[in-house]
Formats: C-alpha cells, sequence, structure tokens
C-alpha cells in the first residue's frame, strides 16, 4: 500500500542545508517534509573537516558566508544548542611572496566587509603563534572564524525543524520525482508518494542526479577529502590553518585531538560509502609536518572520509531550476559548503516561499552549465 | 599460481596451523604478527629472559603449547615471519605495515586472517581506577612478565577463564580474594549435559574450580558487580550476592571480564560481512562453510573469525588453508575439509553450552550508572550514551559514537562497544543485533605520523 503524503515544500537530502531550509519554512507555517537515505546529517555535514570560514573564499560567495557566520553565533537561540562553535579565527599561511600577495589582495577586496583581517610578516607571526614552523613566509588572521563539530550541526536543525513542526523522514530514499501540472510527485524507496507544491534539492553530492530528473545540467564530479586525527596532544593550536591554494589544514579541539585534511579518499555514491586512502594524503600530511614540526611524532587514532559534490568552477549551484518552476537547487558547495549550511537553508526559505532572495544569486545559477 | 603472495595475519593457534597446511603443499607465506614471538594470547611466550618451564606457565595445556610452538619452528625456513608488525590499514589488497617504526606496504594476493580475540568487558563504576583489570591482561602480566597485577586480588565476571587464571594466580602463590562469576549455580548446571561432550577440557575445568574449593577459596555464584572502591588505587569491591545482599571486599587488584570478543577490525576495513550471534552475544565474520569470508580471496580462522577456544582455532586455521588450496586448483581438499568440519562440529556444541555455563550478562548493561564511564578513551558516561538516544535520536551505535563521541578514540570502540549496544538495546527496547557495530577507520591501532606521510619503501620482494 502506498502511503500518500501532500505539504507545500518537499526536501530531498537531510544535511546542513536541507535540515536548515526545513526549520526556516517550519518556523514560517509551511508544512514540510524532508527526505533523508541515511540520516540527517550523516553525509558530508557531518563527517566534514568542522572549519566554519570566510577567509580566502571566492569573492562571489562572501555575502552568503558572511549571512552564514552571524547564524552561526545564533545557534544556541535556533536551535537550542551552539555545536561546538568558537570563534577561534582562521590562519591562512603563505610560503613566499607570491603566497603573500594573494593573502594581501583578499584583505584589500574585503575591506570593508568587516571579517577582522589582520596581516603578518614572518617575525610578527612567529612572535604571536611560537608552534608554527619557522619556514612560513607570513599569514593573515581571519579573526571572525571558527570551527565546530560537524556532527551535531544537522542533527540538531533537524531537532528544531521537528519541533516546529517539519516531518522529518530518515532512512527514506527518494527514487524518483516528476511534476504533474501544478504538483512535484515524489517516490520513495518504502513506496512513499508525496506531493508538494515546491521542491528543494539539497542532495549534497546525489543532486546532480535528482536536477537531471528535470532536464537541468550540472557537471558535479564526487569527491572525498582525506580527514585524519590524532590522539589528544596538549592544547596549542588556538586557531584554525589553512594554507594559500589549499591542500592542507589543520585544527585542534579543545579535547586536545588534532584535526588535519589533505589530499583525497575515495568514494562510492551509490553505497554511499566514502573512506581515506592513504597513499593520497601522504604529500598534505608530509607538508603539515613541516608546518607544525611539533607533531613528527604524534599518534594518528583515525582517519576517514565523506562524499561532496565539486563543480568546475569552485562555486555552489544556488537557485531556480532552469527547466521547471517550483523546484529549486543547492548543491556542490565544493568542499566548503558546511559554513554556509545555515544560510543556505534560510535563503532556500525565502525562495520556496516567495520566489526569491535577499541575497542575490546570479552568481550561482545553473544555467551557467547550460551550453 | 605459484607466484601468488600468500599472507596470514596471526601467528596463534590459528594461524600457526594455517601456516603449517600451507608449506606442506609447498606454498611459502608471509606471517605478520604484532607480538614479538609466536603462540598467539594463549601460548604466548615469555620473554627469553624468563625461564619458566613449559608446565609452570602453561599448566595442563603445556603439551598443546609446546606442540604449537615446535611446529612453528619447524616451519621457519619455509615461511617469511615477520614479528613486531602491526597490520594496521588494508586497502584493497594492500597491507600497511609498521614494523619498528617504519611504515611498509605489501600487497596480497590472498589473505589469511587470524587475528584472535581480545577480552569482552562491560563497565561498573570504578573500572577506571589503577589495579582493575581484564582477566586477559591479568594473564598476560603472569605469563610475559611472571608478575601477579596486585597482591590479593579479585576475580570477577563469566568466562571459562574465570576458574582458570584464579587457579593460575593462586597456585603461582598469589593470593586470590574471591571468584566471583555473574552466571547463576542454576545455569551452570542446566548447561551439563552440553558441557560433558567437552571431554578432557570440561574435566580440566571442574579440576580448576575443585582446586579452588579444597584450597578454600571463595567462589560465589550469581553476583552483580557494585564499585570498585577506592581513591588512587583499587582498595576494595562492592558487589551484590545471589540472595540480593551487599557485600564488601577488600583487594588491591581485580580482574574482570566477560568471555572474549573477535579482534576484526581488518576484516571491516576489508568489507567482509559480519552477522551476530546471539548465543554469545557477539559479532562473528559471516563464513561460508569452509572459513572464506564474503571477500574474494580473504579467509579467516580462529577467535578472530568466531570465538571457539583454542583447540578450535588450530582446526579452522588448517580448514581455511585447505579452503585456499582447493581455490588454487591444488587437487580436492574435500577429504581434509569434512574430517575439520565434523571435529568443529562437535566443538560447536560445546561452546554452547559453555555461553550458557559462563553466559554473557547483557543484562548489566542496563543497569550501567549514568555516572559511569563506558569509553575511557573519549571519557564518554553511560548518561551520555543514553541522552544521545534521547535527545538526538541515536538509533545505532555509530549515531552514538558520532553525537557523543563513545567509541571514538584511539581504541575504537574495541573496548566499548559491547557495552554501548547493550546500554542502548535497552534504552530502545531492541535487540542488541540491530545496533549494529563500530565503523572501523585506518589505522587499526594509533600509528606514528610518520608511517602516513613517510613515502613507503619499495614493494618488498619475496
Ligand atoms: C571530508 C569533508 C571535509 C569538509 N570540510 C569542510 C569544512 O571544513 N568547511 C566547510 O565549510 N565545508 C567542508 N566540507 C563541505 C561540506 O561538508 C559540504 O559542503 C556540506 O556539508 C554540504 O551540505 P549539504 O547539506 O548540501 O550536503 P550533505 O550533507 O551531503 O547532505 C545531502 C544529503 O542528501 C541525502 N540524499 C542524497 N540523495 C538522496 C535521495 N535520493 N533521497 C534522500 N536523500 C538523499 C544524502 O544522504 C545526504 O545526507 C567538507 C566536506 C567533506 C566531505
Amino acid at each position: 500500500m502506498t502511503r500518500q503524503i501532500a505539504v507545500d515544500v518537499a526536501i530531498i537530502g537531510g544535511g546542513t542545508a536541507g535540515c536548515a531550509a526545513a526549520l526556516n519554512l517550519a518556523k514560517k507555517g509551511m508544512s514540510v517534509a524532508l527526505f533523508e537515505q541515511k540520516t540527517v546529517g550523516s553525509q558530508a555535514s557531518g563527517v566534514n573537516f568542522g572549519g566554519v570560514r570566510q577567509h580566502g573564499r571566492d569573492l562571489r560567495e562572501l555575502p552568503l558566508s558572511l549571512r552564514s557566520n552571524e547564524i552561526w553565533t545564533d545557534l544556541p537561540r535556533l536551535i537550542g544548542n551552539d555545536c561546538e562553535f568558537v570563534r577561534t579565527g582562521h590562519l591562512k599561511l603563505a610560503f613566499n611572496e607570491a603566497e603573500m600577495a594573494v593573502l594581501e589582495q583578499f584583505a584589500d577586496d574585503t575591506r570593508d566587509l568587516k571579517l577582522d583581517i589582520e596581516l603578518f610578516g614572518r617575525n610578527a607571526l612567529h612572535k604571536r603563534f611560537g608552534w608554527l614552523d619557522k619556514t612560513v613566509f607570513g599569514a593573515s588572521l581571519c579573526s571572525s572564524d571558527g570551527q565546530a563539530n560537524p556532527r551535531l550541526v544537522a542533527p540538531y536543525f533537524a531537532r528544531a525543524a521537528r519541533a516546529a513542526g517539519a516531518h522529518i523522514h530518515e532512512h527514506e530514499t527518494v527514487t524518483g520525482a516528476t511534476k504533474n501540472g501544478a504538483d512535484f510527485c515524489l517516490e520513495t524507496r518504502s513506496g512513499k508518494s508525496v506531493h508538494s507544491a515546491t521542491l528543494l534539492n539539497v542532495a549534497g553530492a546525489w543532486a546532480e542526479r535528482i536536477a537531471g530528473w528535470f532536464g537541468d545540467f550540472a557537471p558535479l564530479q564526487p569527491r572525498g577529502p582525506n580527514m585524519q586525527v590524532s590522539e589528544p596532544l596538549p592544547y596549542r593550536l588556538n586557531v584554525s590553518i589553512g594554507a594559500v591554494g589549499g591542500g592542507v589544514y589543520a585544527r585542534q579541539i579543545p579535547r586536545g585531538n588534532l584535526i588535519f585534511g589533505g589530499g583525497y579518499g575515495w568514494t562510492d555514491r551509490d553505497k554511499i560509502r566514502a573512506r581515506a586512502v592513504v597513499e593520497n594524503g601522504r604529500e598534505a600530511t608530509k607538508r603539515m609536518v613541516t608546518i607544525l614540526p611539533w607533531t613528527q611524532d604524534i599518534q594518528v587514532i583515525r582517519t576517514w572520509s565523506g562524499i561532496e559534490g565539486f563543480l568546475p568552477d569552485g562555486i555552489p549551484v544556488i537557485g531556480p531550476s532552469k527547466t521547471t518552476p517550483g523546484l529549486f537547487h543547492a548543491f556542490g558547495f565544493c568542499g566548503h559548503g558546511f559554513q554556509l549550511g545555515p544560510v543556505v537553508g534560510e535563503i532556500l526559505a525565502e525562495l520556496a516561499m516567495e520566489g526569491r532572495s535577499v541575497i542575490s544569486l546570479d552568481n550561482f545559477s545553473i544555467q551557467r552549465f547550460s551550453t | 599460481m605459484a607466484s601468488e603472495r600468500i599472507v596470514i595475519i596471526g601467528a596463534g593457534p590459528a594461524g600457526v596451523r594455517a601456516a603449517q597446511i600451507l608449506v606442506a603443499a609447498g606454498i611459502h607465506p608471509i606471517i605478520l604478527d604484532e607480538a614479538p614471538m609466536c603462540g598467539g594470547q594463549i601460548y604466548r611466550q615469555q620473554p627469553p629472559v624468563l625461564q619458566r618451564d613449559y608446565s609452570e606457565l602453561y599448566g595442563f595445556e603445556a603439551p598443546k603449547a609446546k606442540r604449537l610452538h615446535d611446529t612453528f619452528e619447524s616451519l621457519r625456513g619455509s615461511v617469511d615471519y615477520r614479528s613486531d608488525c602491526l597490520v594496521w590499514n588494508l586497502e584493497q589488497k594492500n597491507l600497511h605495515i609498521l614494523h619498528a617504526g617504519n611504515s611498509e606496504t605489501i600487497s596480497v594476493d590472498r589473505l589469511i586472517l587470524a587475528t584472535g580475540a581480545m577480552d569482552r568487558i562491560l563497565p561498573f563504576t570504578g573500572w577506571t581506577l589503577p589495579g582493575v583489570f581484564t582477566l586477559g591482561g591479568a594473564q598476560i602480566a603472569f605469563k610475559s612478565q611472571a608478575c601477579a597485577i596486585g597482591r590479593r586480588t579479585v576475580f570477577l565476571g563469566s568466562s571459562p577463564l574465570l576458574p582458570y587464571i584464579a587457579y593460575q594466580y593462586a597456585k603461582a602463590g598469589a593470593e586470590v580474594v574471591a571468584v566471583l562469576d555473574t552466571t547463576a549455580r542454576a545455569a551452570k548446571i542446566r548447561a551439563l549435559p552440553g558441557l560433558l561432550s567437552g571431554g578432557m577440557t570440561f574435566i580440566k575445568g571442574l579440576y580448576f574450580m575443585a582446586w579452588l574449593r579444597t584450597h578454600n577459596i571463595k567462589y560465589e555464584y550469581g553476583v552483580t558487580p557494585g564499585e570498585a572502591l577506592g581513591d588512587q588505587n583499587v582498595e576494595g569491591l562492592r558487589y551484590t550476592d545471589q540472595r540480593g545482599n551487599q557485600q564488601m571486599l577488600e583487594c588491591d587488584a581485580i580482574a574482570f571480564g566477560y568471555g572474549l570478543r573477535s579482534e576484526m577490525q581488518l576484516a571491516d576495513l576489508a568489507g567482509c560481512d559480519f552477522r551476530f550471534d546471539p548465543v554469545s552475544c557477539n559479532w562473528c565474520l559471516a563464513l561460508d562453510g569452509h572459513g572464506r569470508t564474503s571477500v574474494r580471496d580473504i579467509y579467516a580462522a580462529g577467535d578472530g573469525a568466531t570465538i571457539l577456544g583454542a583447540d578450535a582455532a588450530e582446526l579452522s586455521g588448517a580448514r581455511a588453508a585447505h579452503a585456499l588450496l582447493g581455490d588454487l586448483n591444488l587437487g580436492s581438499q574435500d577429504t581434509a575439509l569434512g574430517r575439520l568440519n565434523q571435529e568443529l562440529d562437535r566443538m560447536n556444541i560445546f561452546r554452547s553450552a559453555l555461553e550458557r555455563a559462563f553466559a554473557y550478562p547483557h543484562h548489566l548493561a542496563k543497569a550501567i550508572p549514568d555516572s559511569c564511564i563506558v569509553c575511557r578513551c573519549e571519557g564518554v558516561t553511560a548518561g551520555e550514551i543514553r541522552s544521545a538516544v534521547h535527545e538526538l535520536g541515536a538509533d545505532d551505535i555509530n549515531r552514538a559514537k558520532a553525537f557523543c563521541r563513545v567509541g571514538m578514540g584511539r581504541c575504537q570502540g574495541r573496548v566499548c562497544g559491547p557495552a554501548t549496544e547493550g546500554i542502548m538495546a535497552a534504552v530502545l527496547n531492541r535487540d542488541q543485533a540491530t545496533l549494529g557495530r563500530f565503523r572501523t577507520q585506518a589505522p587499526v591501532k594509533p600509528v606514528p605520523m610518520a608511517c602516513v606521510w613517510e613515502k613507503p619503501p619499495e614493494d618488498i620482494v619475496l
């Protein structure tokens, strides 16, 4: 027997973006049903590095990122938990003059945005961050950035969304969707049949397939960043760090564990599985040992990965479908959508209710991939 | 075929017997083991500085220990044995190995996993105090360091090892304050008919119990652990006896445990299927009738696959090797496999009875107080696990791990897994089997950073 569900908005994907959208919509009185093939926040949103950073972003993303940063501070009020979000600042390292110039350029470009960026030359840097190797040429610190525990964020958004009346269906894969007349019609693996006026596609690394059901195209590539964590060490890395050009990043949590990433692992979207691949992490790990020489003899206790969608131009798709009114996409965050999750939820709610959002989405249109 | 590289992980009873069969068929396997010497946990050898003879070390098991060690010695020229080698990762057909601080990668064609078992525990208040050991830990101290874990030891739990280790300690001159068995006497009596099939093994078990009795060592049944007392070190144990009365014993060490659980992280990394065995309340590797795992070219034997004890481990080691020979088309192995399986079936009957005589006390998980630490790597209490269920709806053990860090530390839940499953089963009122196992991630044990970043030396050529 098929079960029929009729709602204002159906959401495919229970990551941070989907759960935040569900919360925003439910709070505004919309009826919402969210479908997650596993459990909420179990994919990219729950296994990422935990960096909450505006620093060094593509300038086109900054308006979103800034607004998201405000929401991050507000999480206790919004979802009843701070998800271990701490404004530690993010330090981006340069190893030569050319890289330093990149940091200076970013500071210049964002001068009016109140990101709170401070540039450090070699001497000042080593005076302030004694735990860095002396070969680091310079750096830029963005004090308004932070870090959080990714495993908690989407689940707390989902919990708040439920409390606000949203229906969150876990272990429920959407196997197909069409639009008939004014209504979307979704089929789920367990045999539910869902009708909605609006459909939000926030299916992460799987989202381009769903877009494809409606003739929308995006050249998404799934990839799994390699993550590692050490045994607890004395706490000293009091900022999150990255490097110009990416490649290696690290942060330490107050418990003492050092979390770091670099390189890509193995992913399988059909089996919904990802795993770090040691060989591919060697270069990045080596680089980290050069930056933080005291990590040379630490013990690694665990490695992991997760499946993230990447797009060729490094910024996501966010906005209306090219083909189908009432369908909105938000995916392809290219490894930095954890920070954006809360604002994406807000934007999707605006799109679903008003058809447009306060922040311009022109740069993120899926149309940019149509030839 | 001759060029196939065959690797056995583990040089205990299962691994050694597997190697023996392979060598007899003209194959020269690589044998990797974390320990410095062969023998596994049960026939663990003492370091060369210690000179105790076999009967002192292994008691009734001395002849078996000797046979296994001798067999291994005789194979030394035909196998590539690498001791002190931790296999810390398995990626497709590559093994990552840590040896003397260096990491190497070996590619394998076929793999026999004979990785053995470790103690299974259920925490009780105070179990993290210095002076509290697992039963297996108490035995290792005795075998490989020739010392006892304390002057006055209480042995607690439910395991065939319980009377055995207490006996070993008492016989070696350590004071055994009491042996506290969580299984009720009635359950032991009910298990008797099945136990009889154990023959000599059963008789030895009876002997230990009788020996303890004639030496006036208190042996209680049906107890419930209360709390390990003490400030810096254990000073006593509070428990409830079978009549429901609170009791207190003074002691300076406690050895406790509830049987064994398989060391199955490598099989997990390989993607092998598992099954939950309701009798032992343990996850086991899903094997075909001949020791093949669900993953092609990977075989498993011994306690690392299913907890059946040392004698069965020798048989299942041989069985896995025969299955492998069959798969290499080295002649029919049917006769050998048939014979081995017949013996293994017989042992299975005994094993089931043993599981009842030393039942896993899953009811204790429910009673672990909220304040009691369950995951000592991450300092997670039973209460935090319960609130991961209540507050965020954790519906399997990996969800609980994500929410409250249980099982996320350096042992990756090998110690706290059974307790976490039990606690969640009680809260959710669900069968333990439905809660899943902690997912393994490399490294299976902590490895120095250098392992991960150093370029591995060229693959070793045999
Ligand atoms: C290892 C790693 C490290 C990262 N580090 C950072 C970082 O430090 N900072 C940062 O900002 N970002 C980081 N990211 C990126 C960030 O995690 C993602 O961009 C973000 O979480 C994406 O959120 P989402 O909700 O769009 O996707 P997801 O969290 O992937 O959620 C999509 C959900 O859709 C579900 N789904 C898919 N198809 C279906 C279907 N048919 N039916 C039902 N459900 C379906 C999936 O199961 C999934 O749960 C990292 C990503 C990874 C993988």
